[in-house]
Order: C-alpha cells, then structure tokens, then sequence
C-alpha cells in the first residue's frame, strides 16, 4: 500500500505522483482530499488533493507543489518508495448536476483538484468553460487534460509568457458578462486568487464554489484547526467543506490564520533545503 | 503543599508498616483510621515542569500496603457503589494489605480491562472514593482510601513484573466484527468480542491506535507506553488493526457489512468535534481548541522541538478556558513548552470544576494562575489578526441549574482585559459527525449522539455503538464500562444469528 509507482517533475516546483491507494481510489469522489505523512514518529500530516484516480488499478494521483518541508520530502522520493501513512478520501465531494454553463478557474497546483471536478462536471452534462491561471508557461499544469474536456479553455499567465497576460479574474469578467450568464463558478487555487474571483463574480451573482486548504491536523473534524468564517459563522474545511460559497468565505482571516506557522516553516523550509543539497552531494559523491 | 521527595514517603511508610507487622494483632478500626493517608510520590514541580514524564510517580509496595490497610473492609462496600463498573474494590484492597497483589490484579481484570488507566484517570473522588467510609468518618474526601492509586500500583506491579498475560481466545467462530475507534470503549470490545472467537477489526483514522489515550491526555500524566500494551495485547488474541482509515469515508459504514462480510459492527468514535464559544474574535492566530494544541503536542510530538515536524505556537501568555481534565492538561502542556505565564479561566468556582482534584493541585504546583468566577467576553487582535488581549467578565453563583451545580451569573459591568497571545478553549467537545453524515439510517439525538437502548443496540441491525459517541463527552471508565455491554450485546447477537 501507497507505493509510489509513478513520478513526474511537471516544473521546477511542481511535481506528480501516481501512488497504490485501492481504497481511496474506489471511493474518492470529485472535490475530496487526503492527508499525508511521511514518518509516523515526527512526521507532519499534510492535506493535499487529489488530482486522478483509477479504482481499476487501485492507484490515485497527486500534484503538489514543494511549499514546506513535508511536500520537499514527497519530492524527494521516487517510484517504488512508499508513503508511510496515507488516509482518505476526506471532505465532502463536490456537489455534481447539471446547472447548465460552468466555469472553472484554477490557478497554479489548484487545476490539480479541478481536474475531477471539471470530468464530473462534464458527464453531468454541463457545458464546461475552463480558465487556467499561473505565475509563467511552464507553472501552466494540465493543459492537454483539460483541452480534452472542456468546451471552451482560456489560458492565462501573469508575465505573458503562455496565453493572455492577465489575472484570471478578467476572463471570468467576461464570461460573466455573457448573456446568458454562467449558472455556476467554481475556484480553486490561492487564497486571493479565490478571494477576488468570487468578487468578480459577486456583481453577477454567479454562485461560486471554492475549495479551501487550511491548516490541518486530522482532517476528521477532532482538532478545529481548519475552522474558517462563512457567513459569520464558524465552519470546519474537513467535515463542513472543503467546498463553500465564496462569496460567504472570510477569506482575509483565513489567509491570516494561514500565517499561523509561517515562523516556523521559513525555517524548516530553509533547512530542508540545505538538507536536500547535502544528500544530492552525498549522492553524486558516491 | 509542600512537596515530599518520594524516598522521605517510602521511609515513613516502611516505618509505620514495620510498627504495625511487628504488633502482630489484628487492626481495630480506630487502628486503621489512625494510618496516615499515603501521599502520592511525584516529580518535584520545577523538575516537572521542564520535562514530559510521568508526573506521579506510583506508591512504592510499603505504601500500597500500608494505604490498603486503611481500609474499614465495609460490609456493605459503599466503594463498589460508587464505581461505574462494580469492581469489587474491597476485596482487592484487601489482597493488597495482605501482600497479595497476583488476587489484587485478578479481581480488578474480572470487572475492568484497563486498570493501568483507570488508575491514573479516572476521577476517583466522585466515584468510588466519594463514598468510601474512611472518607466519611475523617470528614475529607481527600482523606479517603486511595482506590485509585491502589488500582494503578497492583497494574503497574502486574506490566513491570512481565506478568500480563494474553487472555484466552476460544476457537474461531468465523464471524467477522468491526470496531470503529480504538479508544477505550472499543478496546474493551474489542478484547471481549475476541475473546468469544470472533474475528475483529480495528478501524483507526489516525496514524497510531489509543484514541484520547493517545492523542488528548499528555504523557505526563498517562505514559503511551501504557496504552500501547493494552493494544499489543489486541494484537497478540489477533485482533487485525487497520490504522489511516476513516470510517464513513475510506468506506460507508454499512458497506463494512454489505460488501465486506462483517457480522456486527461496534461504533467507538468519541466525542471528537471540539465546541468553541461563538464570541467575537475566536478564529483569530493564536486560538485553538485543547483538541487541536494536546494533538500537535501530544500524538505529533510537537514538544520535541527538534525532531518534530508538526509546529505549535510558540506562546509566551495563554489563557486556557475551562475547568476540566483536558483544560488541566491543555495548560499544563503550556506550561511545559516554555509559556511565561499560563492562566485558567473558569466561569464557576473550584468546587465545580471537573478535573480531578490532583490534576487542580498538579497544575497550581506547576505555576499555572486560576481565575475562578471569570469567562471570556470577546478576544481581540492585532493589525495581523493575531490575538492580543481578552476582554473578560466576572461571575457569581446563583440557584442550581440543570446539572445540579450553580449556576454562575454575570456581574455587570465586571468586563477587564488581560494581555495574552494564545487562547486555549477547553469548554469540551460534542460528537463527531462523520458516521451520521454517511450513514442516514443511523438515529442519532439533537446533539448527534448516536441513539442505543441499554444495551448499547443502535436503530440498525447487527450495529452497536457506545462510549463518548453515545454519552457525550464522559469518561474512560464510562467509556470502557459501555463497551463491556456492547461486547456482551454482539457476542449474544452473533451467538443467535449462528444458531
């Protein structure tokens, strides 16, 4: 179980791996997440999403992005290595029928978890738009996946090296402003990305889903700290979520407690680093 | 109190016990009420408070005999009343004045599973020691013959002498039983519906088995090593342990039945969803459910700054609101990890409070402030959203409420502010919503607990659930009190659906 049987580098931070996980592939749905560790002595649990799945081959495939030091270690394994603890599928799936127009905006690793949603969105009979947003061309993830899908795909990146120079937020304008207006939105990606999509669309009132990932411990609804402000009230993304209405999501306070740690992983990340160049000498050494 | 150095408590003990052996009659009430009670042995407060070790240190054989000779052997044994699962207290007391701590252990195993724990957790001074007679006739509860650590001295001599044996396991049945949890409740199913020939299987969500045992009650005050015996022995009656699996998530609960062939199912999942105040500024940087700061401390090893992976705030003032068990151990883990200054704030008084006497005593050694008669009335941030100071109101007790205690009201216009950066809400927990939200057949009341009749039976057929699932947030003993009658429930069922 959870052996690494697949590794891509998609780009200088963003990796893919297909892993072993027959139950999580058999059950996972659209939207959910699982939780990892490395080490189960001193390991840290992270909370990544779920990018593919195969319930045939038992497999399920993640994409993430080396942020800390939990997700340089995942990068730092190969195929035929293993995952020490692997739990899942977590969260609520996504809420699938057929509304009509859906626009899909996921930015940076967040087209990962979209991609699920935008298959499941299709079967459903959607007619699907898709807005794909990141810093530069190669961050651009996914692509030929969701060309294949979608109706209608728009491509954007910050320095204009691939697609429009813009925020995704401009195209998700103009798709609103279409007559008939998109029956839904769905947001996935960095805070302030999510954040100021669900303020484009507001004008509209398009309702916009946005998947959000917080800090996690056990990602069962026992520790709370995951807990987020939606509509005034207080919500946990494990149990609750990870799905909510944007335009109801305290995002400022959620990226806020984001920041909780941020002490502490700059370190960590900052040793890792130096961690990972020592065995990479040690390695070409021998 | 000053604290005693546990070799100054084993030489007055040796010494009142050579005194007493060497008269040779037999002890007179009078005699045995003169006995001065035993003092628990205990790492020194400042020791303690730089390390996680085991606070109580446990009674060295004199004492054990010696506070076991305190006991009046009541006909009536009002101890045993007072215990949730009827261990026949007397008759273990008095094996252990005898010298006899092979019976002592044996009677307890007859009623509790796990004696080791219960000892050190249970809260014996509204139970079983609530009613004992010496108590009464001394005028002082905490004068009482101390069952409790009686109980933990005669489990520990059983683990530390190699003398725990696996239990028996009749002939495989070939019934399959799943138990869903690995806490307490679902320990003792577990060993219980074993020991019938069942087939078990465990199902945790988290990485490691124990459930609070593990995850919520720190080190220093139950030693992992302790529970991680009680599941090694589930393994070794071959109990099947499946850890990373969430219930109602990695598989519906009645797929555990319709497509992997279990027989019964046992629904063991605690209490785990933590309740928070719903005032004004609880979701800022610095506040956190116990649930979440004893989890990162205690089953991730944040205290070990160095080798862990898994942050925790680095505090220096922390308000703990609570009167509990877990606020006691919430604050005294702050304590632990460097925080300056640590208060407990409790809107009642301590007569009130839930947590156990010696974990009250335990923290005040340890330096923690109690603001008795106080709540929180908002918590308020920074420009960063972080948390800066709470806004607090004082109380006085008025007319009982429901639970029988008074119940505190506010004096208007007592609001204050005290400066801190971390908030530690410890108000308790309510059920965990899982299994309810995949399984809808499954009744459950208006706080989703789930529904059983008394002998732990839930709406659905072949399905059992008990301890903090069912209770609300209670206790281990309760908790392992409910899986016996669960376990004797599945055992029944699975004998009549063979039959």
């Amino acid at each position: 179980m959870n052996k690494i049987i697949q590794k891509t580098q998609l780009s200088e931070e963003v990796f893919k791996i297909k892993v072993q996980a027959p139950l999580i592939a058999r059950e996972r749905l659209p939207g959910q997440f699982i939780i990892l560790q490395l080490n189960g002595e001193f390991g840290e649990r992270i909370p990544l999403t779920i990018a593919d799945a195969d319930p045939q081959e038992g497999t399920i495939t993640l994409i993430f992005q080396t942020v800390g030091r939990t997700t340089h270690l995942l990068s730092a394994l190969n195929p035929g290595d293993t995952i020490a603890h692997l739990v899942g599928p977590l969260g609520r799936p996504t809420h699938i029928e057929k509304f009509g127009t859906v626009v899909c905006v996921g930015g940076g690793i967040g087209v990962a978890p979209m991609y699920p949603i935008v298959q499941g969105m299709k079967s459903a009979g959607n007619k699907v738009i898709v807005i794909l947003g990141a810093r530069s061309k190669d961050l651009i993830i996914m692509e030929e996946e969701m060309k294949a899908l979608a109706d209608e795909i728009i491509i954007c990146t910050d320095d204009g090296s691939y697609g429009r120079k813009d925020l995704v937020t401009a195209p998700l304008k103009e798709i609103c402003s279409r007559v008939p207006k998109p029956d839904l939105a769905v947001a996935i990606g960095p805070p302030v990305m999510m954040k100021f999509c669900a303020e484009t669309t507001r004008p509209f009132a398009v309702k916009t889903l946005v998947s959000l990932n917080t800090i996690m411990v056990d990602g069962t609804g026992m520790c709370g700290g995951c807990r987020v402000s939606v509509g005034n009230e207080t919500k946990f993304v494990c149990v609750d979520g990870p799905e909510f209405d944007g335009h109801l999501v305290d995002f400022d306070n959620m990226i806020k407690r984001l920041r909780s740690y941020k002490k502490h992983e700059d370190s960590a990340h900052e040793q890792c680093h130096l961690d990972l160049e020592i065995r990479r000498k040690l390695e070409a050494g021998q | 109190m000053s604290h005693h150095p546990i070799n100054d408590l084993a030489c007055g003990a040796k010494k009142i016990l050579g005194e007493i052996m060497n008269k040779g009659a037999a002890l007179k009430p009078k005699d045995r009420l003169a006995i001065p009670p035993q003092e628990m042995p205990s790492q020194h407060p400042d020791e303690r408070k730089k390390n996680m070790n085991e606070v109580a240190l446990g009674y060295t054989p004199e004492q054990a005999r010696l506070e076991a000779l305190r006991c009046l052997q009541c006909k009536n044994a009002p101890c045993v009343e007072g215990c949730p699962v009827r261990i026949d207290i007397s008759s273990f007391v008095k094996a252990i004045a005898q010298g006899d701590n092979q019976l002592a252990i044996d009677i307890i195993k007859h009623n509790s599973l796990l004696p080791a724990v219960c000892g050190r957790v249970c809260p014996q001074e509204v139970q079983c020691q609530a009613t004992c007679t010496v108590g009464k006739s001394l005028k002082d509860v905490n004068q009482a013959v101390s069952i409790g650590r009686l109980e933990r001295f005669v489990a520990d001599w059983e683990r530390e002498n190699g003398k725990v044996n696996r239990p028996e396991v009749k002939p495989e049945t070939g019934k399959k039983v799943a138990v869903i949890g690995s806490g307490p409740a679902s320990i003792t199913v577990a060993a219980d519906v074993r020991r019938e020939g069942h087939s078990v299987t465990m199902f945790e969500a988290f990485h490691k088995p124990g459930g609070v045992m593990i995850y919520g009650i720190p080190e220093f005050r139950l030693p992992k090593k302790i529970v991680q015996l009680e599941i090694d022995t589930l393994v070794n009656m071959g109990v099947t342990l499946k850890t990373d699996f969430v219930v109602g998530r990695t598989r519906k609960l009645m797929d555990l039945m319709a497509k992997d062939g279990f027989d019964a199912i046992f629904i063991g999942t605690g209490a785990g969803l933590p309740k928070f105040m719903n005032i004004e500024g609880e979701n800022l940087v610095g506040v956190f459910s116990a649930n979440e700061y004893l989890t990162r401390s205690n089953l991730m090893r944040a205290y070990d700054f160095k080798k862990a992976h898994t942050p925790i705030f680095p505090s220096r003032k922390v308000a703990v609101l609570g009167g509990g068990n877990v606020a006691m151990d919430a604050a005294r883990t702050a304590v632990r990890l460097g925080a300056d200054e640590v208060h407990l704030i409790y809107r009642r008084t301590e007569v009130e409070m839930p947590a156990r006497v010696e974990e009250v005593a335990h923290a005040k050694e340890e330096g923690v402030v109690f603001h008795i008669l106080q709540n929180a009335k908002r918590i308020i941030g920074d420009v960063y959203g972080c948390v800066k100071a709470m806004e607090c109101l004082k109380y006085e007790l008025g007319e009982p409420d429901d639970s029988g205690r008074r119940r505190p009201v506010v004096i208007k216009g007592s609001e204050f502010i005290i400066e801190l950066d971390t908030v530690i809400v410890a108000i308790g927990n309510e059920s965990n919503p899982l299994i309810k939200q995949t399984t809808p057949d499954l009744n459950t009341n208006k706080w989703g607990n789930i529904i059983t009749d008394e002998n732990c039976k839930t709406s659905i057929e072949g399905i059992y659930a008990g301890g903090d699932i069912v209770l609300g947030a209670a206790t281990v003993i309760l908790a392992m009190g409910q899986g016996r009658i669960a376990a004797k429930s599945i055992n029944e069922y699975l004998a009549r659906k063979g039959a």
